[in-house]
């Protein structure tokens, strides 16, 4: 939609905020599972968010970024990896093991891989 | 199932409908909107099926959009709907006939709270004394006026000139039926169907032979929702619930919608404008737009009356096509002729106008 056409009306259409399951992107999760079994393992605490030192100075969320890679939802999840610097102060406070930090290294190559048309 | 057992569950899904002597209660927005609706609907039962219908020129608007608005508490509003029971007292009159579905929605809320919690009552009984001296006996019934055209749909059905019958190919027209949320969703036992099994509109027009079309997002919200329209940046929602709903029924090729909330049928019809002037999307078998009608108007058609009179013209999609569906013979050239031959206004961006 144009400008002109938010301000002749003052709004526009909003987008669905449904999430259709079945057309999800499977893919990426697909992906990091078979690098990082770990994942798998993951129980959505957000143990791994309380402690990261990036999600207190920006709008970084690791466990958002495990449901975006769950959900399928790739264009959220493309800006949310740039976001970690990769400290693993996530890996330390994890009650299931799981290898947060290499999750969100293997996220960014499956995202860079996919943008290249070789995933 | 037994069918004894059937007829029990379903008679739970009933509601009693007066036969006669409604206190007529009109809409706000009607009024402006499709301004024939309520005349006709007023002409149908008074001249067509010989009722007795009586309107009060004190009564006023029951509040319900500021209620919803956040503007006006419950207190007020109770206060409102009592001093209109108390005109309908004073006239002698026990079955209130509502021309709106908020309203219709505020009068089942303020009753049933009157039933749980009597003391609201005496409190509404108190307040409304201190401040008009009025009193009130609480109505017997409470009707929507489609409820009213429901029960009487195979009498207009009998003495119907037209049928919504396509007169080309022997077909019945394809309807899209749409009740609004405030009907029967927050107090099911008030609609007839309750909210499950909305039948009031299904009645009409399998009584008038059409046929209904049962598309995903059937029972989906319009997208009136009070809050989202009040406010201008917010209607993006009210758009796209709408657009959901045309592309959910779209693949069916409807003919036209019938709706009986008069915001449903005002944001279906003027949404269709709005997707076309920001999506470049019109609706409808050779993109001429879906007419949105309300149940008067097509009652009113059935019974042969001039569909210029009816107010058809005053929609943003035309009928014309529908019309000509029908064998109704309608002059477009008179569309915006009054009756001594002075130009009404007409409404820029018809869509197949």
């Amino acid at each position: 939609m144009s400008i002109d056409q938010a301000n002749k009306f003052g709004f526009t259409i909003n987008r669905s905020r449904l999430i259709d399951y079945d057309a999800s992107d499977r893919k990426v999760r697909d992906y990091i599972t078979a690098r990082e079994p770990s994942f798998r393992l993951c129980f959505a605490c957000g143990g791994c968010t309380a402690a990261c030192t990036a999600g207190h100075h920006t709008t970084f969320n690791l466990r958002r970024m495990n449901t975006y890679i769950r959900r399928g939802e790739i264009d959220p999840l493309r800006e949310e990896v740039t976001r970690c610097m990769l400290c693993g102060k996530c890996l330390l406070v994890c009650p299931r093991g799981v290898n947060t930090r290499n999750v969100v290294a293997v996220a960014a190559e499956a995202i860079r891989k996919l943008d290249r048309n070789e995933l | 199932m037994k069918p004894e057992g059937k007829k029990r569950i379903w008679a739970e899904y009933q509601k009693e409908i007066p036969d006669d002597h409604f206190f007529y209660v009109r809409s706000c927005i009607r009024q402006t909107f499709f301004a024939g609706s309520e005349q006709y609907f007023l002409k149908i039962l008074r001249d067509d099926l010989g009722k007795d219908v009586y309107e009060d020129p004190r009564h006023t608007t029951c509040t319900g959009i500021g209620y919803h608005g956040d503007v006006v508490p419950f207190e007020t509003i109770q206060a409102v709907v009592a001093r209109h029971f108390a005109l309908a007292t004073e006239a002698g009159y026990k079955h209130i006939a509502i021309s709106c579905v908020t309203s219709f929605g505020i009068y089942s809320e303020i009753l049933e709270t009157w039933k749980h919690f009597p003391e609201t009552l005496e409190r509404t009984r108190e307040d409304l004394y201190k401040a008009t001296g009025r009193t009130f006996e609480v109505p017997e019934t409470i009707s929507h006026t489609s409820d009213i055209i429901y029960k009487f749909r195979d009498e207009i059905a009998r003495k119907a000139k037209y049928n919504l019958i396509d007169i080309a190919t022997g077909k019945p027209l394809k309807v899209v039926e749409h009740i609004g949320c405030h009907y029967s969703k927050m107090f099911p036992k008030y609609g007839v169907g309750g909210a499950e099994f909305p039948h009031v509109l299904v009645g009409m027009i399998e009584s008038w032979g059409g046929d209904i079309i049962d598309y995903p997002e059937r029972r989906h919200c319009c997208g009136f929702g009070f809050r989202q329209y009040l406010v201008q940046a917010n209607r993006g929602y009210s758009l796209f619930a709408s657009r959901k709903k045309f592309e959910s029924m779209e693949p069916y090729r409807p003919d036209m919608i019938i709706a009986n909330c008069p915001g449903c049928t005002m944001f279906m019809d003027r949404w269709q404008y709005t997707i076309k002037e920001i999506e470049g999307i019109t609706y409808g078998s050779d993109e001429r737009g879906i007419p949105v009608l309300t149940y008067e108007e097509v009652a009113g058609l059935i019974l042969g009356y001039n569909p210029w009179e009816l107010g058809l013209q005053y929609h943003n999609v035309q009928s014309l096509q529908l019309l000509r569906k029908m064998g109704i013979k309608a002059d477009p050239a008179e569309r915006f002729l009054a009756k001594d031959g002075s130009r009404l206004p007409e409404p820029a961006n018809l869509i197949n106008g």
